[in-house]
């Protein structure tokens, strides 16, 4: 249940972030995260409904993006999409590959009044 | 009204590592993560880890559990200083919970800093606490299936301790599949096959630690 320390972060930022405007309610925050982090959408959802209660959050919609792990090879320079499991890549076989995208924990805007 | 927040969700937890990072640094203490499941053999690895390094490095030990202090105490029955963290039902070890434990430490005292995270093979992978190394454990009655289980805790750890590798004729265990899978998802993290009650392997896993802690040095100094 890593998902309640996450979105803890996403709603402390967003409600720190809606302070700063002077919001009244947030509609909906927008946030990235990659595949890799084995994070579960549902889970989140659910932690987000509970953290968000009694807040001016509360009732507002978590848009979750996910992102497919992306990598570029160390020794031909491919980039390449793959899986959770088969960093390999495609065009040389290599295994010496380096992670550009998967890992994304981000919160990217917010729908305020 | 549409606002632009582009920040990182665990940003505070990063910010605060960065200071921990920083301290390490200051203090010359290197410190490591080390993860595995529960009853895997995290304690009983430090423990022989203190009984291989304790005359080259004076170390001290941070226990994270969701309860109890029985860890702490094992620590310190050997005389080495050692912190409990409970966290209270959270299923790993955040930034700040390590600076609190670090502040009740002496670290002109100490040179190696080792962790234990709480017993989980998915959260702590995803939290810094601003170590030099993350260092995973499985051990062989958990079975070599796990890295296709979990693959972001074998990607993220510089070194794989095997543990309870006396055990290995008692399981179907297929120690070379193990290996290749590990190798696929992380080509440079080592494998050191112990069992560590029985001090067996030991030595091979502490002088790549001892190496670790030396090259850090020269990078500091």
């Amino acid at each position: 249940m890593h998902e309640m320390g996450i979105c803890d972060g996403i709603v402390t930022a967003s409600l720190e972030a809606a302070g700063k405007e002077n919001a009244s309610r947030i509609n909906s925050i927008e946030v990235t995260i990659g595949v890799l982090t084995e994070i579960q959408e549902e889970a989140l959802q659910f932690a987000f409904s509970v953290l968000t209660k009694d807040s001016i959050a509360e009732g507002s919609t978590l848009n979750v993006t996910m992102v497919p792990a992306r990598s570029v090879c160390g020794e031909c320079s491919a980039e390449f999409g793959h899986g959770r499991f088969d960093a390999k890549c495609p065009e040389c076989g290599s295994y010496v590959c380096t992670l550009i995208h998967g890992r994304e924990l981000q919160i990217d805007s917010m729908d305020i009044d | 009204m549409r606002v632009d927040i582009a920040k990182g969700i665990l940003e505070k937890n990063d910010t605060l590592a960065e200071g921990n990072r920083e301290l390490f640094a200051r203090k010359g203490v290197f410190v490591v993560d080390l993860m595995a499941s529960p009853g895997a053999g995290k304690t009983s690895t430090i423990l022989a880890t203190i009984a291989a390094l304790r005359d080259r490095y004076r170390i001290a030990v941070i226990e994270g559990d969701i309860a109890s202090r029985v860890d702490a105490e094992k620590i310190a029955a050997h005389g080495i200083p050692a912190v409990q963290i409970n966290t209270g039902g959270a299923c790993h070890l955040e930034s700040d919970m390590i600076r609190r434990a670090v502040d009740t430490l002496d670290l002109d005292e100490i040179d190696l800093l080792i962790i234990e995270n709480v017993g989980n093979l998915v959260c702590p992978t995803d939290f810094d606490l601003g170590e030099h190394a993350k260092i995973m454990i499985l051990s062989v009655p958990e079975g070599h299936d796990k890295p296709y289980k979990y693959p972001g805790i074998f990607q993220l750890s510089e070194a794989v301790i095997l543990n309870k590798y006396d055990t290995v004729s008692f399981f179907d265990f297929n120690e070379e599949e193990f290996r290749s899978v590990v190798h696929d998802l992380n080509p440079t993290a080592p494998v050191f096959a112990i069992a560590a009650t029985k001090g067996e392997g030991v030595d091979a896993w502490v002088e790549w630690l001892a190496a670790r802690i030396e090259a850090a040095k020269v990078v500091q100094s």
